[in-house]
């Protein structure tokens, strides 16, 4: 009733295409890029503008009725999972870029805009937006902003979070604020920064600006193959403590290479246990003699074969293993779970030997495939959701590489974020004080935990008495309880 | 309040307060020193029972700057949370004590040819820096204040002690909460832990300077500087008269940091100077009333020309920088904030004199007073975290 309600009033206001009633329209939307989490939600309101975000919320939060913003729906913890009773607004209209400003190296965009548009926008111009995650030929950057997407390059250039200046953002009661901006520093609070990476909670972003960064004069990569993990560590190891940092570091394992190999035949080095790849980047001069000095670490820590990317061409086939390891995982597993932990550097090589124990011992398959440079690994566990009890185990020891993620002082996920996936995990990481705190930004935004609820945290605070706007009973309309 | 005193006094060292203890002429009745985050815990459960204003202290470098609090029961000294809690070298890591002062880590850390990439004009304690997100040079090339910080320990206004981050840079694990503890003033709670990530000290470091004679030359070198790709360390400006110098920090492979200079001084074209020191103004800050401007990194012609004659010291490539004003602050900051919308910026006073205070809106204008106000309200509705500091009066 409630629904159809909000239904008629948004139809009134943002036009009859802007709003999916039609079940079969709605289920569409019922997952994002973690697809055993389904919902299928009571609205969808498709955005063209900030203005038709913030009457749909506006309505939202007169009615009491949650609401979830979805990007490109390629989040990998149910971030953008929608609410049954709720409104899931679609974001993915409002995809202008609304200025470049190469002077000033901003940009303002739209957050339905694809991550890699604004990089080929900005391209002809010398200049890049940095944070590169995998998906990012279909993710939006109102997507990375509200996970602080991070790519195999955060390691150099830092993670969404570090490019973002300012936003837009329609607030849970519906009303529209500008924060920071093209410059720096603006006074008060950081709340750009809480926002970004804050998973939809605190209101829905509408308008983006961004840091664009400045091409390197010249990008070196390398293939390097190792007999096993332990000694592709040591290379690690030894590349951060020679003070070199490399744009990027990925390392996959055997099973990952295997995988690849049957999905893109990207012909690494047969027999590896390992293999690292590197890519340094910067002025000319400075890349020659840091990679130089980078093959020579790799050579002593055990490469039996290093393979230099001559051009574009080849550094695309070094990186087209790496860039399609997940989805490669599909030609040797019917069914896998991504996950994301991360730990401190130079526990690389004990939690990888940890976690080739908990799959020997459980029977189930583990890949591996990571950011080692910033030790964000990202282990695919494998099983057959045919096969009875395989699903669970599955489960039981991605659940247990998180539990190895804390013990070493890490993280339960280092990009893909908390969403619906792994809100339960929360309190292994933090303390009850912990995540109250944390919920005491939530209600200093969103005191009716209205905006994406149920995500990041495992039990909602009760936000108690607050300090809001008047609201009177409403003029007209029959209402039977007050 | 004798039967206060003796519960702060459980709780830590106590001293009544000194002249010297008074933030901004508001006179304390105590200066407590914790040792621990449990101490500061305790200490801020006593304020909150008895309704008393704590504002912390770490080296007092910035105790002046923001607002005169409305009211200060207690001063926090930080300078005993001065623990080195861990330097995981392998991993570019450093957990720190608050108290512990900026330049005693860069020693600590030094000797494994790592650095923390912070560093302000002024030097104080780790805390002050994050407190108030003060940067300096290496801010283009590192970040600010709030990019390095990767985990925070703090106590809340009610004695709660909260955590946030961690000890890994990679990590999106619940709210970031470190981010509006960086630079809040010390109005949302005591910051008394904070991980860093570090960086490598470069092998090889050159300056390049050139004379700039007006706000055009500085504009078009500093674009010359940004829009290439010899990515520079760190290009700063000292500016006074109508005329100043641009400095850049160029930093590499020891093998391959010359030929960067020269493409330096190539792009700078005209009687640019490389040297292995840095110029002897850089890093510091101008004399007077202090004034932190911000400006889009496209439009320092528009800054240099609305601030005229004014000193200037700043980092273009970032956008921002420091201004001395020795007299008619007040009118300075007017007519700074009218021209602000062609530099793209903010005009905050940092510190100035007793007499103009009375008559200056320190801050300036805020976006998004009401969602700040909204979060310091559940943070520290008894407002008892320097109150009346920061913004808004918050």
């Amino acid at each position: 009733m409630e629904i159809e309600a909000l239904a008629a009033r948004l139809r009134a206001q943002l036009g009859d295409a802007a709003v999916i009633t039609d079940r079969a329209q709605r289920r569409t939307y019922e997952c994002d890029g973690l697809t055993h989490h389904r919902v299928v939600p009571a609205l969808v309101v498709l955005a063209d503008t900030t203005a038709a975000v913030a009457a749909t919320v506006k309505e939202c939060a007169a009615l009491g009725v949650p609401f979830v913003a979805r990007g490109s729906g390629t989040g990998l913890s149910g971030g953008a999972l929608p609410h049954a009773d709720g409104v899931l607004i679609v974001m993915s209209r409002m995809r202008r870029i609304l200025e470049l400003d190469i002077e000033g190296q901003r940009a303002v965009v739209e957050p339905g805009v694809i991550n890699m548009q604004l990089t080929n926008a900005a391209m002809p111009m010398g200049y890049y937006f940095a944070p590169d995650p995998s998906s990012q030929q279909v993710c939006s950057i109102g997507g990375n902003v509200a996970e602080n997407s991070g790519g195999a390059h955060c390691l150099k250039y830092g993670f969404t979070t570090n490019h973002v200046t300012g936003l837009e953002l329609v607030t849970p009661e519906g009303d529209i604020v500008e924060l920071g901006g093209k410059a720096p520093d603006t006074p008060g609070y950081d709340l750009v920064g809480a926002l970004v990476g804050s998973e939809g909670t605190l209101g829905v972003v509408t308008g983006v600006t961004v840091r664009l960064t400045r091409a390197p004069e010249d990008v070196r990569t390398l293939l390097a193959a190792f007999d096993s993990t332990d000694s592709a560590g040591t290379a690690v190891s030894a590349i951060i403590g020679a003070g070199v940092i490399p744009a990027a570091i990925e390392m996959m394992d055997a099973l990952a290479i295997e995988a690849a190999e049957a999905a893109v035949h990207c012909g690494y080095p047969p027999g590896a246990g390992a293999v690292l790849i590197v890519e340094i980047d910067g002025p000319r001069s400075d890349v020659q003699h840091v990679f130089d000095q980078v093959t020579g670490l790799c050579q002593a820590a055990g490469a039996f074969e290093i393979r230099i990317a001559r051009d574009d061409e080849e550094r695309a086939l070094i990186w087209r293993g790496r860039k399609s390891a997940f989805a490669a995982v599909g030609r040797i597993s019917p069914d896998y779970i991504v996950q994301d932990g991360v730990v401190p550097r130079t526990s690389l090589p004990r939690v990888l030997r940890s976690i080739a124990e908990l799959s020997e011992r459980s029977g189930v398959r583990v890949a591996n495939v990571f950011h080692a440079g910033d030790g964000n690994l990202h282990p695919l566990v494998l099983f057959d959701e045919r096969r009875e009890g395989e699903a669970e185990r599955a489960e039981e020891v991605s659940g247990a590489i998180l539990d190895l993620c804390i013990q070493h002082g890490g993280s339960i996920t280092g990009e893909h974020g908390v969403g619906s996936d792994k809100a339960q995990y929360m309190p292994r990481m933090f303390t009850d004080e912990d995540l109250d705190t944390m919920q005491l930004l939530r209600c200093a935004f969103d005191p009716d935990s209205l905006s994406n609820p149920g995500k990041v945290f495992p039990t909602p605070r009760l936000c108690g008495e607050r300090p809001r706007k008047q609201q009177g009973v409403p003029a007209d309309g029959v209402a039977e309880v007050f | 309040m004798p039967d206060v005193q003796s519960e702060l006094e459980r709780a830590c060292e106590l001293e009544p307060a000194k002249d010297a203890d008074a933030v901004v002429g508001e006179l304390p009745q105590w200066v407590v020193r914790p040792t621990t985050t449990a101490q500061v815990a305790d200490i801020m459960r006593v304020a909150s029972a008895h309704d008393l204003a704590v504002v912390a202290r770490g080296a007092g470098t910035k105790l002046r700057w923001g607002n005169r609090p409305q009211r200060v029961d207690v001063v926090l000294d930080t300078t005993g949370l001065d623990a080195l809690v861990e330097h995981a070298e392998g991993d570019l890591i450093l957990v720190t004590g608050a108290g512990r002062r900026l330049e005693t880590i860069q020693q600590d850390i030094s000797a494994s040819g790592q650095q923390l990439g912070i560093d302000p004009a002024r030097k104080g304690t780790v805390g002050g820096a994050v407190a108030t997100a003060s940067t300096g040079p290496l801010r283009l090339r590192h970040g600010a204040v709030r990019d390095l910080v990767i985990g925070m320990t703090f106590v809340r206004a009610d004695g709660v002690v909260a955590h946030s981050g961690g000890k890994v840079v990679k990590n999106v694990a619940g709210y970031d909460l470190a981010k509006i503890m960086t630079g809040s003033y010390g109005t949302l709670g005591v910051i008394t832990e904070v991980a860093f990530r570090l960086h490598p000290i470069p092998q090889g470091r050159r300056w390049v300077s050139v004379e700039v004679d007006s706000a055009q030359q500085a504009h078009e070198a500093v674009q010359a500087l940004v829009h290439s790709q010899v990515m520079a360390a760190a290009i700063e400006l000292d500016w006074s008269d109508g005329r100043g110098q641009v400095a850049v920090q160029i930093v590499g492979h020891a093998d391959g940091v010359d030929a960067i200079c020269e493409e330096v001084i190539r792009l700078l074209a005209r009687d640019a100077e490389s040297s292995t020191e840095p110029p002897s103004w850089w890093g510091g800050e101008p004399a007077g009333a202090l004034l932190k401007v911000t400006y889009e990194i496209g439009a320092l012609t528009q800054l240099l020309e609305a601030i005229g004659s004014l000193r200037f010291r700043g980092s273009p490539g970032v956008g921002t920088g420091l201004l001395g004003v020795s007299d008619a602050v007040v009118d300075v900051v007017a007519n700074l904030r009218r021209e602000s919308a062609r530099f793209g910026g903010s005009v905050v006073v940092l510190d100035a004199p007793e007499e103009a205070r009375g008559e200056l809106d320190l801050w300036g204008p805020v976006r998004g007073l009401e969602l700040m106000r909204s979060v310091k309200q559940r943070f520290d509705p008894g407002r008892l975290l320097s109150p009346g500091r920061f913004v808004g009066g918050i």
